[in-house]
């Protein structure tokens, strides 16, 4: 299994010093190589979800196992470093860093793992997302397609066992939507990476066998709807 | 990718703003450069064994400014003493050689000072166990115009063995001189003052038109200098006498009137003593001091008390002010990479998310600082040197130093780790921001 939630309660505390409760998940697991999406209103806590299975973020209770190991027990520097060589991360808004240029910013994603850092796996990458030709464009050069195109081959750089993309397609021209999220899933699959994928489109989220919607109230429960397609 | 590299690739994403940091540094470490390698002249000038002779005998006055004007040359001289008292110099038991130096004038070209001096000059050690070697000519001043140059006088005034060249009078007049003076040797370059010097035969020096004064100075002078000695007073008057009565007959019959010893003077003597017994340095020394004739200075002791009390706290008031100029830099420093870190909130989330620990961010943000300041070091290090090399041929000329712009202060091998400390200082607060920057807010921004 690659990722098991349970008992996972997320709460922030607001200015007048109540908290609010964002997460309230009971079980919620991830096969290997499964692909599933998650849909959700905005502010519903599909963002908060996704840092706390990342372990960008401490849940209040409950552990977030990710490939065996619970992200909760951890100290921080050990999740830090578990975190980049377990989970690949796709942001909505692609998140390239515009110092480096395409190839330096898959490198970045191997080099905080403390393993080796493999330039011809980080070139293998970048070639099956049809960017070996811009390896050495910055992201300003890139368009934005390509941008997310080399965020997606930076999530694999570590060959992680979890990919978590939060609306990969929404800053993506409809041209270029569906290409992204067929590059990711098939690369997920190739790879026999788990796939959790946040989005509110409904167009994007018909494309999975397994569809989960987060719902919003005061005690936040994720569903198990067991929609099929 | 190291942090290093990864700190090197976030300041040339920002090179200008880098680029401003790390030059506010380079002008302190500039500058810093060229207080170092000017004081390193001043003191290796001032403060080595200036001069293979254990005495210099001068007029009495300013021991400071004999030894400036007989050694290195850059103070006019404080008077003359008449030549006669060089024989007695050298009768002396005591003394084993003693040279004498006659100077004031300067060339035309390159204003090099003049030193009339006897080829004993030549022979002598110039700095103790420093024999003269030649790198043209080498034979002695042997016509009454030959002279001698020293190798910054041959480099700048691209003289050469032969070439011929002409004089100023040192007064306030700086009238040219009639005679033209031969090249017969080039010195081979020494390190001191000699270098810049043209060396005339003392003869020559005297037979310059208008460097002999009138008889009627010239017997004031003798009077007061031997007013406690009648004897050497009465030999000289009768030198004088017998000098008028040529002059007189030069003028009716046209025979040239020859100048009498009497008539000679020399600006400084310089003195070696016996070496077997050290004490006669001292007791001659002290046997002058009772007199009112002349003295004779230790070359050592007036640079040292220079150097202590003046020269020394300049330099360490202009490294003080250099080092504050290096902090405030440094201080901009800190403000441009505080400054950048609210606009890098996002960028350092990025590496967090993508598993970059906290003290790895903190490491990056502290490279960069460190680096800025490293690097501001190595432009401003490599300009000053550069600035001291195009400066120095003219800071040789208008100060007499001489000025080596690659010689390299221990005070520079610790500017570059201080430089580091300091980027790791002001990297610190900005570095501590990135290490606690809130992940999930940055990225939700």
């Amino acid at each position: 299994m690659s990722l098991l939630l349970q008992h996972v309660r997320k709460s922030y505390r607001q200015p007048e010093g109540d908290l609010l409760p964002v997460l309230g998940i009971e079980h919620f697991e991830l096969a290997r190589g499964e692909q599933a999406v998650l849909l959700g209103s905005s502010g519903g806590g599909k963002t908060t979800l996704l840092n706390t299975i990342s372990g960008i973020l401490v849940p209040d209770s409950g552990s977030v196992i990710v490939d065996g190991r619970d992200l909760v027990s951890m100290p921080e520097v050990v999740r830090d470093r578990y975190r980049a060589s377990r989970i690949g991360i796709v942001f909505q808004t692609f998140n390239l860093l515009p110092a480096f240029t395409a190839l330096e910013n898959v490198l970045l994603g191997m080099t905080f793992s403390g393993r080796t850092v493999d330039q011809a796996f980080a070139r293998e990458l970048l070639e099956r997302v049809g960017l070996g030709h811009r390896l050495h464009h910055r992201p300003s050069r890139l368009s934005v397609g390509e941008q997310q195109r080399v965020a997606v081959a930076r999530s694999l750089a570590n060959r992680p066992v979890l990919l978590l993309a939060d609306e990969p397609t929404a800053n993506i021209d409809p041209a270029n939507q569906d290409l992204i999220l067929r590059l990711i899933r098939d690369t997920c699959r190739d790879h026999q990476v788990s796939l959790l994928m946040v989005t509110h489109s409904m167009e994007a989220a018909e494309q999975f066998d397994r569809i989960e919607r987060l719902h919003e109230f005061n005690h936040p429960e994720l569903c198990h709807t067991g929609a099929a397609r | 990718m190291n942090l290093l590299l990864i700190a090197w690739k976030n300041l040339l994403q920002r090179r200008l703003a880098s680029s401003l940091t790390a030059l506010s540094i380079g002008l302190g470490v500039m500058l810093m450069v060229l207080v170092l390698v000017i004081s390193g002249a001043v003191e290796t000038a001032f403060t080595q064994r200036s001069i293979g002779y254990d005495l210099i005998v001068g007029p009495k006055g300013s021991d400071l400014q004999l030894v400036l004007s007989a050694v290195y040359r850059i103070q006019p001289p404080i008077e003359n003493l008449p030549a006669m008292y060089l024989d007695e110099l050298r009768n002396d038991r005591r003394v084993v050689t003693a040279v004498p130096l006659a100077f004031g004038d300067v060339t035309e070209d390159g204003s090099f000072p003049i030193v009339g001096t006897t080829d004993e000059y030549f022979e002598n050690e110039y700095l103790p166990g420093q024999k003269f070697s030649f790198q043209s000519g080498g034979q002695r001043m042997v016509q009454l115009f030959d002279a001698i140059i020293g190798a910054d006088v041959a480099r700048q005034n691209g003289w050469n063995k032969d070439d011929r060249f002409s004089i100023l009078h040192g007064g306030a007049e700086g009238s040219k001189h009639d005679e033209k003076f031969t090249v017969v040797a080039v010195l081979a370059p020494t390190g001191t003052a000699n270098d810049r010097t043209v060396f005339l035969n003392l003869d020559g020096f005297y037979a310059i038109d208008g460097h002999e004064k009138p008889v009627e100075e010239i017997e004031k002078r003798l009077r007061d200098f031997y007013a406690a000695d009648a004897d050497r007073l009465q030999q000289a008057l009768t030198e004088l006498d017998d000098y008028r009565r040529q002059l007189d007959a030069q003028e009716q019959t046209g025979t040239p009137a020859v100048a009498p010893r009497a008539m000679q003077e020399v600006t400084a003597v310089l003195i070696r003593t016996r070496p077997e017994t050290p004490f006669d340095a001292i007791s001659f020394s002290a046997d002058l001091q009772k007199g009112f004739q002349a003295m004779a200075v230790n070359p050592i002791r007036p640079i040292q008390r220079l150097m202590t009390n003046v020269v020394g706290n300049v330099q360490k008031a202009l490294m003080v002010m250099t080092g504050l100029i290096i902090l405030v830099s440094g201080v901009s420093i800190f403000v441009s990479i505080y400054n950048s870190m609210s606009d890098r909130r996002r960028e350092i989330a990025i590496m967090r998310s993508l598993g970059a620990g906290r003290h790895h961010v903190f490491g990056i943000i502290l490279a960069e600082s460190a680096l800025l300041c490293t690097g501001g070091a190595c432009l401003g290090w490599l300009t000053g040197h550069a600035l001291a090399v195009i400066a120095s041929p003219w800071l040789i000329r208008r100060t007499g130093l001489l000025i080596s712009p690659w010689n390299i202060s221990p005070w520079e091998l610790t500017l570059f780790p201080a430089l580091a400390i300091l980027g790791i200082l002001v990297g610190f607060l900005p570095a501590l921001t990135a290490y606690r920057t809130n992940v999930a807010d940055a990225l939700s921004q």
